[in-house]
């Protein structure tokens, strides 16, 4: 397998986890411009899906396209980040993995931005533009509802807490990434720790890192449930055409 | 029978009088969305960049201006996607920004608001959700009309 397929499988499955994840919202987010706005970010990662896959498609060379890649393939095939697969919970939770995630994305498609390969710079290009706006939104929503009632406040410590462990997979580089992701952590740390301020949230003491995503080594049980649903349609209809 | 390629500015008319599907008060080319118009060969080669990389408007433009180039007599068309440099709102034509205003949709501005109300001209605005109806768009409201409107988020 190359490095360059394995690499924009990452970047796709990123895209494609969240992007479903937060497409799960769809009709039932707490209010309606919520809902809007969740949908909006879906269908940005989700275009983001096709145009990674797509280069990891015609990277491989073979018969399958973005979408056998999306829909085809199993659970320890998806090299995304555990952070990503982790479950909606409640809309606090959801912010906090989108503020987590938004804040490593920028930093990655910055430094992917001003890479030599034509088309991995030129989807991070694209991809930049949609990202910086998903992440003004996400740091406004932490701070909004870290620094709001006392109930949004514990809810968003809450959600900090849990996800924090995941974090740290995102700065692991090995061989396959096109850049090398230990050195994003600097400006993600001083992003973050600004926006925790602010939002009057606490950054837990420990930095212990689950890890296993990226690699397709061990994901979490999360990401077969959601793929048992996400795959459901074309894996009953595999012939089924728009 | 030999029949003339038409001209690359015949094109670009042509073109002119494709709508945007969800905004059909512009063009694809008041949106700034087609990038080249190009001979090669026999074949015509048109460049498109998408507005958002999700845009499900992107494949139903594609067909629009194949159906529009078919036509028009243009037997072979090849649509290339372009990525880079990624598309801006600063490519909107003057005239399509005035399309915009006139059909109730505030075009973008620098400074990453509504200058005014479309529908009253207030300058009393304010922000109701970063997002909108489309990926292209977000909604603002009118402190004096009262009335929601669309803004055409600056990118």
């Amino acid at each position: 397998m190359s490095d360059l397929f394995e690499f924009a499988c990452r970047m796709g499955d990123n895209a494609l986890v969240l992007g479903h994840r937060v497409s799960e919202w769809c009709g039932i987010a707490p209010v309606l411009e919520e809902d809007i706005a969740l949908a909006n970010i879906s269908l940005d990662l989700i275009g983001q899906t096709q145009l990674w896959l797509g280069l990891a498609a015609e990277i491989e060379g073979g018969d399958r396209d973005a979408d056998a890649l999306a829909f085809h393939r199993d659970v320890w095939d998806f090299r995304n980040l555990l952070l990503v697969e982790q479950p909606n919970r409640d809309f606090g939770h959801t912010m906090m993995r989108q503020f987590l995630f938004d804040a490593w994305h920028f930093e990655m498609l910055t430094a992917l931005k001003s890479s030599d390969h034509e088309q991995i710079s030129a989807i991070a290009e694209k991809s930049l533009k949609e990202v910086t706006y998903h992440l003004e939104r996400s740091c406004d929503t932490v701070i909004a509802l870290g620094d709001g009632t006392e109930e949004s406040h514990n809810r968003m410590q809450a959600a900090l807490d849990r996800l924090w462990p995941y974090v740290g997979e995102m700065f692991l580089t090995d061989d396959h990434d096109h850049v090398d992701t230990s050195a994003l952590r600097p400006a993600f740390d001083a992003r973050v720790l600004d926006v925790l301020t602010e939002a009057t949230l606490q950054k837990p003491d420990s930095d212990f890192t689950h890890k296993g995503g990226k690699t397709g080594a061990r994901h979490t049980e999360a990401l077969g449930h959601m793929l048992a649903t996400m795959q459901s349609l074309p894996r009953a209809y595999p012939d089924a055409k728009w | 029978m030999v029949v003339d390629r038409p001209s690359i500015a015949q094109v670009w008319e042509w073109l002119e009088d494709v709508p945007d599907p969800e905004i059909p008060v512009i063009s694809l080319v008041d949106l700034g969305i087609i990038r080249d118009v190009q001979w090669q060969g026999e074949t015509l080669e048109i460049s498109v960049t998408p507005t958002y990389s999700g845009c499900p408007a992107t494949s139903i433009i594609n067909l629009d201006i194949e159906t529009a180039m078919a036509g028009h007599g243009v037997e072979n068309l090849s649509l290339k996607r372009q990525l880079s440099p990624a598309w801006t709102t600063d490519w909107l034509s003057e005239k399509g920004r005035a399309k915009l205003e006139a059909y109730g949709i505030a075009p973008p501005q620098t400074a990453g608001g509504p200058q005014h109300c479309p529908r009253c001209q207030s300058q009393n605005v304010n922000r109701i959700s970063q997002f909108g109806s489309t990926p292209c768009k977000a909604q603002w409201r009118c402190t004096d009309c009262l009335e929601p409107f669309d803004y055409f988020k600056c990118i």
